[in-house]
């Protein structure tokens, strides 16, 4: 207990708070990798995830569910320090894009995966409703599937940036900058003080962006639909 | 299969040396792969421990469920590598750091498992038992608990192989299994060991998973009969509905 007690004192001395290995530069030179790699994984992810749910006919439809559900199985498997090194020790490029790689790999898995589901999981009497209202399917994806689907959708998100931020945490082991400098660098001058330190902002920040998604959740999902579902 | 030598650039190290591998299969593979298992096997079943029973009081007092709910989920968005870290003040480096926090990740994962498994039993099972003059302890060990199997063990099966690919997170604070292959590879920038490692992970995670799947096919013997009724069933309806539409 007293070794946390001794930490928290670590938050208090003057030279923690300015500077490039202040906290508020740490703090926001890992938000901004983490936003980043945010960024990307949507991009990629989001559309594919619904306009795959939304394409439900076919064979070929089945086979795609059936990857898209087992990326999400596999991705729990893999392992994202070796991955971080792997890039790293392989593509001798600039220090972030290595590791921009194995964190949007990392990410894309569960928003894929729930916004596939989620729009897959829209009752078919909703959807024929929409139809028969004159919707065309962009229109059915955007307006009824998408505000439908959106709890699970933001689930998977938030799934998403918890998973960012801890592996640009542990991306400081090969070089990132971030929070995970004081675990790191702590560790290696055996400065538990540090190390704790840095291990309270980042769970600090993990809780931060819980409170964020509920936020998010109660602005934008539909009262309609915000009723627990099971 | 014989993997491409990827050259990094600038020098001719290739992706695997397999005399490498042979030079350290017996020893160092072999001590770090027996200390992944130590360390990804014994969370599973301290977290199996505490959540049946955790599990089993929030189904029947049904205050307490929000709470732990509450408390698990936030526990499961906190990065291992911070847990790790928090854990050394308590316990310093040993395996336990390593060993309860991912206890604790697994019983986030298996707690709302148990209450879910225990709630989709049918009332009408519950009163079949009861009027059978099962009591409330038979009931839920002989009834309830084996209904609730199958959701207990997907959540098994998720916090089992999550655990694997943890468990080298703590090579960070020295402590990783497998995962002090990374370390190493990084130290002397030699991507064989890296390699060695990703792979026995994800096929250790793989093992796990197909294993789990059998134990819970073993343990759910009226899921499979039950299948290949309804299959039998969805034959026979198909047979006599001639056309066939799409559902």
């Amino acid at each position: 207990m007293n070794a946390i007690l001794s930490a928290l004192e670590w938050f208090a001395r003057g030279e923690q708070w300015s500077g490039p290995d202040g906290i508020p530069s740490r703090v926001l030179e890992h938000v901004w990798y983490s936003l980043l790699g945010f960024a990307i994984t949507l991009l990629v992810a989001l559309p594919a995830g619904l306009v795959l749910g939304h394409l439900r006919r076919g064979r070929l439809a089945a086979i795609t569910g059936f990857l898209v559900t087992s990326s999400a199985n596999a991705a729990r498997a893999l392992p994202t320090l070796g991955l971080l090194i792997l890039a790293v020790i392989w593509t001798s490029a600039g220090d972030l894009v290595p590791i921009l790689i194995p964190l949007v790999v990392l990410a894309v898995p569960p928003v894929l995966v729930n916004a596939y589901a989620g729009v897959r999981q829209v009752e078919p009497g909703l959807r024929d409703a929409a139809e028969g209202m004159g919707m065309r399917g962009r229109q059915v994806l955007l307006r009824v599937e998408l505000p439908v689907a959106l709890p699970l959708i933001l689930l998977g998100m938030r799934t998403a940036m918890i998973q960012i931020i801890s592996t640009a945490t542990i991306a400081a082991y090969v070089g990132l900058g971030g929070l995970g400098r004081y675990i790191v660098d702590g560790y290696a001058r055996q400065d538990y003080d540090s190390m704790a330190g840095g291990a309270i902002l980042v769970i600090a920040l993990a809780v931060a962006v819980q409170f964020v998604f509920a936020g998010v959740f109660r602005l934008a999902v539909s009262p309609g639909v915000r009723a627990p579902r099971r | 299969m014989r993997l491409p030598a990827l050259a990094a650039p600038g020098d001719d190290e290739p992706l695997i040396r397999w005399d490498w591998i042979e030079r350290n299969l017996g020893d160092d593979i072999a001590e770090a792969l027996e200390e992944h298992l130590v360390l990804s096997f014994t969370p599973v079943l301290l977290g199996l421990a505490v959540a049946l029973p955790l599990g089993i009081a929030c189904a029947r007092w049904r205050r307490l469920y929000p709470v732990v709910l509450a408390t698990t989920s936030v526990l499961y968005a906190v990065p291992a590598i911070a847990l790790f870290v928090v854990l050394v003040a308590f316990t310093g480096l040993s395996y336990s750091t390593v060993i309860i926090p991912l206890a604790l990740y697994t019983l986030s994962v298996l707690v709302p498992g148990v209450v879910d498994g225990l709630r989709s039993v049918p009332d009408h099972v519950r009163q079949s038992a009861t009027a059978m003059g099962f009591g409330t302890l038979r009931r839920l060990l002989r009834v309830e608990l084996p209904l609730a199997v199958p959701v207990v063990m997907a959540g098994l099966r998720v916090a089992a192989v999550s655990n694997i690919s943890l468990v080298s997170v703590g090579s960070l604070i020295g402590i990783g299994g497998l995962g002090e292959l990374f370390t190493d590879g990084l130290k002397r920038d030699f991507p064989t060991p890296i390699v060695v490692g990703i792979v026995l992970i994800i096929v250790l995670a793989l093992v796990t998973d197909v294993l789990l799947l059998l134990v819970q096919r073993l343990l759910t013997p009226w899921e499979r009969a039950g299948r290949a009724d309804r299959a039998a069933r969805k034959a026979r309806e198909e047979a006599l509905t001639t056309g066939g539409g799409e559902r």
